[in-house]
């Protein structure tokens, strides 16, 4: 029998586990068009919702006249907020402890709110009747700028907060003010700013974005009103939170409301909130006891949905004359929107911005943000970011930049010079958090030589005096990024959303033949999860990953979770995975033990089987085991196989990486190219690694567009100027770089299988680093600061106001 | 993003188009390869209760180049322009251009007909027939009749076309010499910040002719007159370039947008001809 056993690493192989570039099992439906997305359900008798929205950014709403629009035939109903008022659903609770107006309740406050719901047979009537719907408004006076709005005599904007100077966090100052957040030590860092040797100030602003996700938000609610049950299919990153959230709002019994998230083509954040649309199709639905579907166009995604970043951050970063960093200060200012419908856990209204000191060890720190309301959209969520990481990736990485001018040094030297250094892990950061793993001196050494920075250095030094000379007119940029993410949220004692703790689950059922279906509280938007965690699963369990079936996103049938975002999934569901093929391992090990006829304790684990200690050729497999379960009365042991665990995370994961973009930059229109896109992660342990360089290419190319192009802009009078696909910058395989991917692997030491997630590192890094590189190109010429996107135009201007255009 | 309701016709003959947009007067519109039109509909900017859809007539299809003679149907779509070989040779700034227009979905189903009818200032082939002296034949219920590129614009959406005309084919002379249309976009599938298409025939070492047209930045097409005959006569020197420039700067008129700010767009309008310029030179 030993002869026909192959050797381990064979058998190993043929697992498809941890390591493999198994391709992905969710693609032959999607590349043949066969994905299951929320827009191609189609149930009996169903209607067609459809939003009447503000043309104005601050108005007050005097009459809705829907007559006309109810008379159109085919148009069932119009919900305004009269309608949901006696409901108490006009408004609901946003994630950051703000309430929203679910439909424009006497006053609309930004441009593409809700104003009135139109339900029709088909989706072509009901976009007629929206036109039918005539609203009086009083135009008021606009406020998009945060600064502004904070001024004594600016508009008051929810005037349902009048007089309410206790927000959900502490105290507000102002009527367009939402709350202060501080974290670290503010007199320790202006003591040590105060005495330092350099300090150099900036104004780093991080521009609104939106995620943009291919596929739209939408959903189908259906009130089946003779069981009591509210089936809901949606686009939802976190459906339990969801089911729990509805619960709570509608007063509908949670074990009577069922969540589907079925396919999603494309989250990135965008799809974790819960916008009106949901809300008046479940009480359309409720209303008509017959199917709702709202799905909205392209506009509505842009204008309405949840937005990203925003921040206005204000620096300060001291160091000593050769360049060690003693102190950084940070105020940002945070555009929140309307409503502050941000979707951070709740005891961090600024997310993780405190981790804004970065990969360095900066022994004194301190953050202050305030929230402020403006005339724009709500949202305020992490756009393939962990919640606010972005943000702070690029404010530090932006600070050093700035200071390594004022130190007249190299900015890679400076980086290096300031790193965490491995034997200081676990690190405690100045603004309270525990890094659990990193070794960035062998990354960033690593990075340089692959691109031979000194010799980019060198080009770079010729290019400026040819361009002094005028033989070129382009000039070449190094952008240097060593970011360090923190995902993974959140170990339970620290982080909740509403309430609701967020620990990760998987369930797992193995079959009597040997093969298995697991099933996870995350839920897939495009990551792969169907692929990855079987991966996971069959290094812990010895069962091939072709076998085990994947499930999320039915809250019928998933173990509660808390969803998909924060590069979440990896870290806390698929240590949720490793920990329940543990017990299923363990309870494997008594049956092969009983039937090997020894002690649990004299048989050992062999890649796919259990082996009888000094005994080899005695073993049995997990599918000799799986069916051993099924059919044998084994004393003091259950039949069947199966097992759940829920992971609080004791830490979060502190993935890291580092990029380097190489730019040349036409100084007279303004164009760019990138000639070269390093970029190394270290995400730990690497299940998959294609999947890991297919997510570092999608994210590196979001950040291509958020630095390069990408911006929700507004004009004085509110109106969005970046709408359509025309304007907002999404780019195509031909504006995409190409990426040159590498790694380096320090597993995270709390994790089961030392894995730290990866899917937002390419998006937290890659802004920083083609942004330095345009800054970077200028830095002979005296540039120090200059705001994103980088488009043609702002490109050209600083060329301009250099002084390049002769 | 969806449009309001209307009624759709397809006629198979130009006779039979020109008849329903007689019949429905303003409240029809011909549809080519549709990719403005559509947009405007779907966005309710543009209300069309009858759309006359051409793409059934077999007559306005068609490349043909006989002897120094150019003539494209209508309805001839941008791959095709790129793909004809004769026209390639008789003329190669078309496809230069047609190469920079939008992504080659919209290519196989975008028109030139539609592209020079349609009067949007951001496309691309209305500067570049002003450049090449093209003229359009338009058909209506009173017959044919001619109408020079040059003289067809008037302002946005704005044409010499009456809305129960239809144009039907371009027809200009192959030019001889060096040429250029030298584009500047943010991104695929993005109109022009600005373009300039540039023709110049050289006799030895100077500029015996030369046509110039700017793009989307005006809101009409900029045929320049004398930024050409800036050229003319000249060895193509630094002075005369820089004349032709200034002349070219004067007769334009951007307005800010989301691609920049007036200032910035004169700068590349500068930047775009000079490149043009040169390439064309090369060329000569």
């Amino acid at each position: 029998m030993n002869e026909m056993t192959p050797p381990k690493t064979e058998r190993a192989e043929a697992l498809k586990g941890l390591g493999s570039s198994r391709k992905r099992v969710e693609d032959a439906r999607f590349t043949q068009g066969k994905g299951n997305y929320v827009d191609d359900l189609k149930l009996p008798g169903m209607l067609f919702g459809d939003f009447v929205r503000s043309p104005y950014a601050h108005a007050r709403v005097k009459s809705i006249n829907a007559d006309k629009a109810k008379a159109l035939p085919g148009v069932v109903a119009v919900l305004t907020a009269a309608d949901l008022a006696p409901l108490n659903l006009h408004w609901m609770p946003t994630l950051a402890g703000d309430k929203q107006m679910v439909l424009a309740d006497g006053k609309v406050l930004f441009q593409g709110q809700e104003v009135a719901f139109v339900v029709a047979e088909d989706r072509y009537i009901a976009a007629d009747a929206v036109e039918l719907v005539e609203v009086e408004y009083e135009e008021l006076p606009v406020v998009v700028d945060p600064f502004k709005a904070q001024a004594d005599d600016a508009p008051v904007l929810r005037e349902d907060l009048e007089g309410k100077m206790e927000g959900a966090h502490g105290a507000r100052r102002h009527h367009n003010h939402i709350f202060t957040w501080e974290q670290g030590d503010k007199d320790a860092t202006e003591s040590v700013l105060g005495s330092a040797d350099v300090v150099a100030e900036e104004m780093i602003y991080y521009h609104r974005t939106h995620p943009c996700p291919l596929e739209t938000c939408g959903c189908v609610a259906s009130m089946d009103k003779v069981n009591g049950k509210l089936t809901v299919h949606g686009t939802f990153q976190a459906p339990h939170a969801v089911r729990t959230v509805a619960s709570l709002i509608s007063g509908i019994a949670e074990h009577n409301i069922r969540i589907i998230s079925p396919d999603i083509g494309g989250g990135f954040g965008n799809k974790v909130g819960v916008y009106p649309g949901y809300i008046c199709s479940i009480v359309a639905s409720i209303v008509t006891g017959v199917p709702v579907k709202w799905i909205e166009d392209r506009m509505e995604n842009l204008m309405a949905t949840a937005f990203a970043r925003d921040y206005w951050m204000q620096g300060k970063i001291s160091a000593t004359k050769d360049g060690k960093i003693t102190g950084l200060w940070c105020h940002t200012t945070a555009d929140h929107g309307a409503f502050d419908a941000c979707a951070d856990p709740s005891k961090f209204p600024a997310g993780f911005m405190n981790i804004c000191t970065g990969s360095y060890d900066i022994p004194t720190a301190y953050l202050a943000v305030d929230g402020v309301y403006t005339n724009k959209a709500p949202g305020g969520v992490a756009y393939r970011c962990s919640f606010r990481v972005t943000e702070a990736a690029y404010f530090i990485e932006r600070m050093i930049e700035v200071l390594a001018i004022k130190l007249g040094m190299d900015a890679a030297e400076l980086r290096a010079k300031n790193f965490i250094r491995k034997d200081q892990f676990p690190y405690q950061s100045a603004l309270g958090w525990e890094y659990d793993s990193g070794d960035y001196h062998t990354a960033w050494e690593k990075a340089l030589k692959a691109v031979d920075y000194d010799g980019l250095r060198k080009e770079q030094a010729e290019r400026v005096e040819a361009f002094k000379r005028g033989e070129t007119r382009k000039l070449l940029g190094i952008g240097l990024t060593h970011f360090t993410e923190i995902v993974g949220a959140g170990p339970v004692k620290n982080c909740d959303i509403l309430g609701l703790g967020m620990f990760d689950s998987c369930e797992i059922r193995i079959h009597p033949t040997g093969s298995a279906i697991a099933r996870l509280g995350t839920i897939s938007q495009g990551q792969g999860h169907a692929t990855t965690f079987a991966q996971i699963l069959a290094s812990e369990i010895g069962l091939p990953a072709d076998d085990i079936t994947i499930e999320e996103g039915d809250t019928d049938t998933a173990p509660y979770g808390l969803g998909t975002y924060g590069s979440r999934s990896t870290p806390v569901a698929g240590a949720a995975t490793a920990m329940a093929g543990r017990k299923i391992r363990a309870k494997a090990q008594m049956i092969a033990a009983y039937l090997l006829e020894v002690h649990d304790d004299d048989v050992e684990w062999d890649v796919d089987r259990f082996v009888v200690k000094g005994a080899p050729e005695r073993f049995k497999t997990m599918k000799e085991i799986a069916f051993a379960s099924y059919n044998q009365a084994i004393p003091g042991v259950e039949p069947g196989l199966e097992a759940v665990s829920y992971y609080d995370p004791p830490n979060m994961t502190y993935p890291f990486g580092a990029y380097i973009c190489v730019m040349e930059i036409d100084a007279d229109t303004g164009e760019h190219e990138i000639r070269q896109f390093y970029a190394l992660d270290d995400c730990g342990t690497r299940i998959n690694p294609m999947i890991i360089e297919g997510q570092v290419h999608g994210g590196a190319t979001e950040g291509y567009a958020i630095a390069m192009g990408q911006e929700i802009a507004y004009d004085d009078m509110g109106n969005v100027k970046t709408g359509t696909l025309m304007d907002f910058f999404l780019p195509t395989a031909w504006e995409t770089p190409h990426y040159t991917t590498d790694h380096t692997v320090t597993p995270s030491p709390h994790h089961p299988i030392g894995a730290k997630g990866v899917g937002e590192s390419p998006n937290v890094g890659s802004v920083p680093a083609f942004s330095n590189a345009v800054h970077d190109a200028f830095r002979a010429f005296g540039l120090v600061q200059s705001h994103m996107p980088h488009d043609q135009w702002r490109i050209w201007t600083v060329a301009r106001d250099l002084g390049l255009h002769g | 993003m969806i449009p309001g309701t209307f009624d759709y016709h397809r006629p198979d003959s130009v006779e039979a188009a020109v008849a329903l947009l007689a019949e429905h007067g303003d409240e029809a519109r011909a549809i080519a390869g549709g990719h403005s039109l559509i947009p405007m509909m779907k966005l309710r900017m543009a209300e069309v209760q009858h759309l006359v859809d051409l793409q059934g007539i077999t007559d306005l299809k068609g490349i043909k180049v006989d002897g120094g003679t150019v003539t494209i149907g209508a309805m001839a779509t941008q791959h095709e322009l790129i793909a004809s070989e004769a026209l390639a040779q008789a003329a190669p700034i078309i496809r230069e251009a047609a190469l920079q227009i939008a992504d080659p979905q919209v290519r196989y189903v975008g028109t030139i007909g539609g592209n020079v009818a349609n009067g949007d200032p951001g496309n691309d082939m209305p500067g570049l027939m002003q450049c090449l002296d093209a003229t359009y034949v338009l058909v209506g219920p009173e017959g044919k009749r001619d109408v020079q590129a040059r003289d067809f614009y008037e302002a946005a959406y704005f044409t010499a076309r009456s809305d129960d005309e239809l144009l039907v084919s371009i027809r200009f002379t192959a030019p001889k010499g060096g040429y250029a249309y030298e584009k500047q976009k943010r991104k695929i599938g993005d109109y022009a910040t600005a373009a300039a298409a540039v023709l110049i025939a050289k006799d030895g070492g100077t500029c015996s002719s030369a046509s110039i047209a700017m793009t989307n930045l005006s809101d009409t097409p900029v045929w320049c007159e004398a930024a050409a005959e800036a050229l003319v006569g000249t060895s193509l020197d630094k002075a005369a370039v820089d004349a032709a420039v200034a002349a070219m700067t004067g007769a334009i008129d951007p307005q800010e947008d989301n691609r920049g700010p007036v200032d910035f767009k004169k700068h590349v309008a500068g930047v775009v001809l000079r490149r043009a310029i040169e390439r064309a030179a090369s060329r000569a």
